[in-house]
């Protein structure tokens, strides 16, 4: 594939969720791809022409898919661009992101499918993979060309950072992609009801004097959605779910074994909505920040898997887009770089093991997409990332490889840092300890 | 012209809100205030205490009283006073709020007073400025000065605020003024209740500590002060009430609904009042129970001893 030579990553701790392996070995690399690997290779030293790296027991697990970017790529590049966004994803382990439309725009065409993922190819870095908006326009009304889409190479079908909100539309858009396999993201949340809203709607809404957005506006579309899903078939994801009533949604519906699956990000397990405190625009989100008990049933449903991955929900924004007036400020955080710290609080805090807590962000957003990435396996791509567990840092704005620093996480202390990101065979990222 | 003792004095840097302030921290305003209001009925009005200090009005929102208000209790301490309005300001030529501040911090100011239809921008504008900040009401948040005023009203009629039963009805969802009041008048230890449709009482506000009424006679019931508020229409997106003629019918003050609260209640209203949409002509008019306009007279005191205490430490000894 590049005709890179033959590389051996010896003295690793291989952890790779998707086979539930745990232990000491190593991994043989060649054109980019897995030839070998486990614990007995190598274990009489590794043959003259194969170049080996000593990986001093660092764990070494694939790369973390990113269900859920934006680069602004063709847009706001003021804010991020591929460049900058690839280098935050090295830094923080990320090897595949999957980019949703930027705010306001979509990806309708084949050709847009496609530039996108030359650009990654170009990069040398990650491995970019567009979803194709489900609506032309992202207007939600006309449904975009979701075959063509699909042959281009897009792993599902987003309106992004808004819902579709009409049934009917959804109910054609779920039906019509059966015949493609691929996944419909929902942003779940009811356009009407979350109108002018600010924040969680609440007793801070209230203190506040902002307009809320109430857990129904979320529950509704998902609720909604499943009813639709077991007329059509098709696969159905929700993007970014926050609520304690929302994921009760899910839970039922994949016990009645509805094809559904979702994910969460990690201001939803790991902040609630008291972050906003005196109108601090890095914690407006869309979805917003939840009450403590919500908060409570994200890591609930993670612990059960009822939330099958974690995505960074990474939206870059400058300061001028967030030093304003709370109602004025646009929503979004960035979180390529501190997905996997973030993640790995769930390991540390004993709620998910280190096989779990990593499938959250590799094998499970390899299934729902598609990919043959997120796994550590023979033919798979090389794309991994050596993680010194328990080593403490603290995470800090200026040092994010981002353009905007818009990180809901300044002065966070986390345990886990990468310390290499390796992408079909290539070391694109090290850091020493 | 009476002053509290010095020590006592509450001196802030900026005034953005009575949540947070103490029993002492009011007290300390209204006794400053109270003083004021002697002044004001003399017929020698102008003090010193500001001479040389300059106050800007920056209203991003229409308003006649208040502005109004600060600029007389401004210029009856002895200041210079310059008003700017959203029509007049660069906002329209797309500055952002937070150039709009450096700008007017750099020719150094003494108070700002600013009205701002956002919540929040009245802080996030205070951060950026080395003077004085005081709220002039932000969006649906807070409207300080309104609340002291209400309290000196009450004090004065009363004797003192703890115990009282406040009933504060209408549209709480989209008003400061309510929510101002509530943070003052629970500090110093009133009972508060708020009345209106179940669409304009804001989620969980109960935690506030107040208690919800969406029957005015009962919300009414043994009241001494009723507070009516204004429907909020340009704030509203959408129906809250389906009509001013029902709204009335059902938490609009009149002779027949006031008959639960105790005789000697107080009327108060913020103003502007909306006769016959939320408050009877005859009610508004009864000279023995309304003190609307008085609530307008001692807005000017409460004024000046607000700007006397932002003003009381320099901002360079003050802090940044």
């Amino acid at each position: 594939m590049n005709g890179a030579p033959a590389r051996a990553f010896v003295n690793a701790r291989l952890v790779d969720p998707a086979s539930g392996i745990d232990s000491p070995g190593a991994v043989l690399v060649e054109d980019g791809v897995i030839k070998d690997l486990g614990p007995r290779l190598f274990a009489d030293g590794v043959p003259d022409g194969i170049e080996a790296t000593d990986c001093g027991g660092l764990v070494l697990a694939p790369g973390l898919i990113d269900m859920r970017v934006t680069l602004h790529e063709t847009g706001e590049t003021h804010k991020e661009n591929l460049h900058t966004a690839s280098q935050a994803a090295i830094a923080g382990g990320v090897t595949t992101m999957a980019v949703i439309p930027a705010p306001n725009q979509a990806i309708e065409t084949p050709a847009q499918v496609e530039y996108l993922i030359s650009r990654g190819r170009e990069t040398g870095l990650t491995d970019l993979r567009p979803y194709g908006s489900i609506t032309r326009g992202a207007k939600g009304e006309t449904l975009t060309e979701m075959g063509l889409l699909s042959e281009a190479g897009a792993v599902g079908f987003t309106e992004g950072h808004k819902a579709l909100a009409d049934a009917d539309t959804m109910r054609r858009a779920l039906s019509y992609s059966t015949r493609f396999g691929l996944p419909l993201m929902q942003h779940p949340e009811e356009p009407s009801l979350a109108a002018g809203g600010q924040i969680n709607e609440g007793e801070i809404s209230t203190r506040l004097g902002l307009k809320g957005i109430p857990v129904a506006a979320e529950v509704i579309v998902i609720e909604r959605d499943l009813r639709l899903l077991e007329l059509t078939g098709g696969r159905y994801h929700v993007a970014h779910v926050t609520t304690a009533a929302g994921i009760g949604a899910i839970r039922a519906a994949k016990d009645r074994g509805l094809p559904v699956t979702c994910d969460t990000a990690p201001p939803y397990f790991g902040l609630n909505e008291t972050s906003v405190g005196d109108y601090r625009t890095f914690a407006k989100l869309s979805p917003p920040l939840r009450t403590e008990s919500d908060r409570q049933a994200v890591v609930a449903g993670l612990e059960d898997g009822t939330i099958d991955a974690i995505a960074s929900d990474h939206l870059p924004q400058d300061p001028d887009s967030k030093r304003l007036p709370f109602a004025q400020a646009e929503p979004g955080a960035i979180g390529l770089e501190t997905l996997l710290p973030l993640t790995l609080e769930l390991y540390h805090g004993g709620t998910l093991s280190l096989g779990q807590a990593l499938a959250r962000v590799t094998c499970a957003p390899a299934r729902i997409l598609g990919l043959q990435a997120g796994r550590l396996a023979k033919g798979a791509p090389a794309d991994f990332v050596l993680i010194e567990l328990d080593a403490p840092w603290i995470i800090r704005e200026a040092d994010l490889g981002s353009k905007s620093k818009n990180t809901l996480f300044d002065g966070r202390p986390v345990q886990g840092r990468c310390r290499a990101t390796v992408f079909r065979g290539r070391t694109v990222f090290s850091q020493d300890a | 012209m009476s002053a509290p003792a010095a020590n006592t004095r509450f001196a802030p840097r900026h005034i953005l809100g009575t949540e947070g302030l103490s029993p002492e921290d009011i007290t300390s305003l209204l006794d400053a205030a109270d003083g004021y209001v002697d002044l004001n009925r003399s017929r020698q009005k102008k003090g010193d205490k500001l001479s040389g200090l300059t106050l800007i009005n920056l209203f991003f929102e229409i308003s006649t009283r208040t502005q109004t208000s600060f600029e007389m209790a401004a210029k009856r301490l002895g200041a210079d006073v310059i008003n700017m309005s959203v029509a007049t300001s660069s906002i329209y030529k797309g500055e952002s709020l937070i150039d709009t501040a450096m700008t007017l911090n750099a020719m150094r100011p003494d108070v700002l007073v600013v009205r701002h239809p956002h919540s929040g921008a009245v802080e996030l504008l205070a951060q950026k400025m080395a003077c004085a900040v005081i709220n002039g009401g932000d969006g649906s948040h807070e409207h300080p000065t309104q609340a002291l005023l209400d309290a000196l009203t009450i004090r004065r009629r009363k004797g003192a605020i703890g115990g009282l039963i406040v009933t504060i009805c209408g549209d709480i969802a989209h008003s400061r003024v309510a929510r101002s009041n509530i943070h003052l008048l629970t500090t110093m230890g009133a009972r508060v209740r708020v009345v209106g449709p179940p669409t304009l009482i804001p989620p969980m506000i109960e935690r506030m500590g107040v208690e919800v009424y969406y029957d005015m006679a009962e919300g009414l019931r043994d009241a001494d002060i009723v507070m009516m508020l204004r429907l909020q229409l340009e704030r509203m997106h959408g129906t809250y009430v389906p009509s001013l003629r029902e709204n009335f019918h059902f938490y609009g003050l009149d002779e027949e609904k006031l008959a639960a609260a105790k005789p000697d209640a107080l009327i108060m209203h913020p103003g502007p009042i909306n006769r016959g949409v939320e408050i009877d002509t005859s009610v508004a008019d009864d000279i023995d129970r309304s003190v609307i306009a008085e609530q307008v007279e001692m807005g000017v005191a409460v004024r000046m001893a607000c700007l006397e205490a932002v003003t009381a430490v320099p901002p360079e000894d003050g802090g940044s």
